[in-house]
């Protein structure tokens, strides 16, 4: 994953810290102290002689992408480190999955289908369920984010020469690939419950592709929150409590069609519903009956529109806040 | 020239607590400026203000010739922070919590492998260095936090507390290593609530209080400033205090106190040494008796009670009427 390697051409030469030991003069930078030699310190491993400043920042995308995969790469070895994380994120939603389809599987028809069937609201319900586990990595980026400030770990990062938003996106970009690997395990799950594709793995790979977007612009609220909160337990509750409400009142387990009216239209414009009407399109689900909403009629739009908008919005403000955090 | 720290006019409040009001500060390159104060004095206030983590109100700050407000980014280049908590993520190992702040540093992946494992033979880490940080003990957590502010051998060092939880022998360890890098040229700011590792380690001490600074000049400055030297008798038999302070007061340049339940009779004197053998002289000379005999400089501790009005672990509430009789 090393993006960049060796030191850089394009930095002048003396603003290299020097790692052998010499008794070449201090690197300085232009702009810096004055170089001063070693003033007679005579330390045992003659390396307190040497002041250096760091390598000139390359500045611009390449150096966000590289200080991003730095940091994703530190989440991404916690994670490994701490499994227990990934493990109790996969119990929630394979609960929903037994609970929903055994529990409620019987009592729910989903319209357009003659009697209520346990096996088509399986199929219908699944979409929902990967929607809403992957939102949940809001609860993971918020947490971690909060930690982080905790033990000022933030403020180091903040103190070095680094690019503003790495931190963040290092972090969501890791949060990403724990999302990937819960749908994974979870899809396995639901096809052993009885859920199928039907129209193909390219259709189904979007499908996972506009979860995973989806996931992936939540974890930036999760920044945000992570950011605005004392603590990490703060964090993991501020990132879920709302999620309910706000995956409840949407057409991931029951159609909005079976809604009263006023619930039904917050439903239908709830971007997680755009999402989840996408994905059961893609995989060839049973979709119930469909509204005339415009984010129903064209779900995969508007899937992508509304995770995008959320993206820009929630990581302009996760930036800026990153920018003045305080511990 | 300004120095390698440079600050004027700082001000930063937080909702009617004035954290810094007014601080300046000129520090040359190459030594160590002790920052003492109580707590909440400003002190943290002040180092944050200075390593770009937060924008003061007013004033202005030059870090290694760099304006902080303007340039932060490029102060971040040349500065080394060790906070009040060791700020090392615990699920990474030494080492590679140190390879990562090397990257973020923008050194290369391979200098930045070899840079960790010179600073972990530094800081005797070596054994540990391929643990997690969760294992480490708070002295090796305070050497990993320390090397990674060393990464890039910065000129600027600052220090908020660095020894703070420390037990004995890892404090002078830790102050062996600062001595180190000031020999090689490092310019330092430390804050400190030690009077004694003040006085050991920095050139000169400024003594904030309130968001203030209250005096400044070096440790010697500071105790003159306090009152000079003192002869401090303590006499056998409580009978011969009368004879005691007849004696101190021919040799005295003040009033003589006399504490009569721990038989101790100081006055303030000028001449030192040579002065003490005569003062023994002369009471062995009239038959008294003495348990104790000194000449008693003033400590940091005398010096910050007579200028604050409390400790310096005092939690500032008290010094209110105090504070003024110093100006």
């Amino acid at each position: 994953m090393a993006a960049v390697n060796e030191s850089t051409p394009g930095a002048t030469p003396d603003m290299t810290p020097e790692t052998t030991a010499g008794a070449g003069p201090e690197a300085t930078a232009g702009s810096g102290p004055e170089t001063r030699p070693g003033a007679g310190s005579g330390t045992a491993d003659g390396r307190a002689g040497r002041v250096a400043v760091a390598p000139r920042a390359r500045g611009g995308l390449l150096q966000s992408v590289r200080d991003s995969l730095v940091v994703a790469q530190r989440n991404l070895i916690r994670m490994a480190r701490i499994p227990e994380v990934v493990v109790f994120g996969l119990v929630q939603p394979i609960m929903f999955v037994v609970l929903f389809s055994y529990v409620f599987g019987g009592a729910i028809m989903v319209p357009g289908q003659s009697s209520a069937d346990a096996d088509v609201y399986r199929e219908f319900l699944m979409a929902g369920i990967f929607a809403q586990t992957v939102t949940f990595a809001t609860a993971g980026a918020g947490a971690g984010i909060a930690d982080d400030m905790h033990k000022g770990l933030i403020d180091r990062f903040r103190s070095l020469p680094m690019a503003r938003g790495a931190v963040l996106t290092g972090r969501t970009l890791a949060d990403l690939v724990q999302t990937a690997l819960t749908l994974v395990v979870l899809a396995i799950v639901a096809v052993i419950v009885g859920w199928r594709i039907h129209d193909g793995v390219p259709k189904a790979l979007a499908a996972f592709g506009l979860l995973l977007l989806l996931g992936y612009a939540f974890s930036w609220i999760g920044a945000l929150i992570g950011l605005s909160v004392r603590t990490p337990e703060a964090a993991t509750s501020g990132g879920l409590i709302w999620l309910f409400p706000l995956t409840f009142l949407s057409n991931a387990f029951v159609p909005s069609s079976k809604m009263p009216a006023f619930l039904g239209h917050i439903a239908d414009w709830n971007p997680f519903s755009a999402t989840v009407q996408a994905s059961r399109e893609l995989f060839g689900n049973p979709e119930g009956l469909v509204s005339d909403a415009w984010p129903m009629q064209h779900p995969v739009l508007a899937s992508v529109l509304w995770s995008t908008l959320i993206i820009l919005v929630f990581r302009t403000l996760s930036v800026r806040k990153y920018r003045s955090a305080t511990a | 020239m300004p120095g390698a720290i440079y600050a004027e006019g700082l001000v930063k409040t937080f909702g009617d607590v004035r954290a810094l009001d007014g601080v300046d500060l000129d520090v040359p390159e190459g030594t160590v400026l002790g920052l003492l104060g109580p707590n909440g004095a400003g002190k943290t206030t002040a180092v944050r203000v200075l390593t770009t983590l937060l924008r003061p109100d007013r004033g202005k700050a030059l870090v290694a010739g760099v304006d902080v407000l303007r340039h932060p980014n490029e102060v971040r280049r040349s500065i080394g922070l060790s906070g009040q908590f060791a700020a090392v993520d615990e699920y990474l190992t030494g080492r590679e919590n140190l390879r990562m702040v090397g990257r973020l540093y923008q050194m290369g992946g391979r200098e930045a492998k070899a840079r960790a494992s010179e600073l972990l033979e530094r800081f005797r880490l070596t054994d540990a260095a391929d643990r997690v940080a969760k294992t480490y003990s708070g002295g090796m957590r305070r050497r990993l936090d320390l090397a990674a502010a060393l990464v890039v051998s910065p000129p600027v060092m600052f220090m908020d507390e660095p020894t703070t939880g420390l037990d004995p022998r890892n404090r002078q360890a830790l102050w062996e290593v600062i001595q180190e890098l000031v020999a090689g040229g490092t310019t330092l700011l430390l804050t400190t609530q030690y009077l004694e590792e003040a006085d050991h380690l920095a050139h000169d001490i400024c003594v904030i209080d309130h968001g203030r600074v209250i005096a400044r000049g070096t440790s010697d400055q500071l105790k003159a400033r306090t009152g000079g030297e003192r002869v401090e008798v303590v006499v056998h038999e409580r009978a011969d205090i009368p004879v005691a302070e007849e004696v101190l007061r021919g040799f005295g340049k003040g009033e003589i106190s006399v504490r009569r339940h721990t038989r101790e009779v100081t006055v303030p004197v000028v001449g030192g040494a040579k002065l003490l053998a005569e003062v023994i002289r002369e009471l062995d000379a009239r038959g008294v008796e003495i348990d104790d005999i000194g000449l008693r400089r003033p400590t940091l501790d005398d010096v910050f009670i007579s200028l604050t009005g409390h400790g310096a672990e005092g939690d500032g509430a008290e010094s209110d009427g105090a504070e003024e009789e110093v100006k």
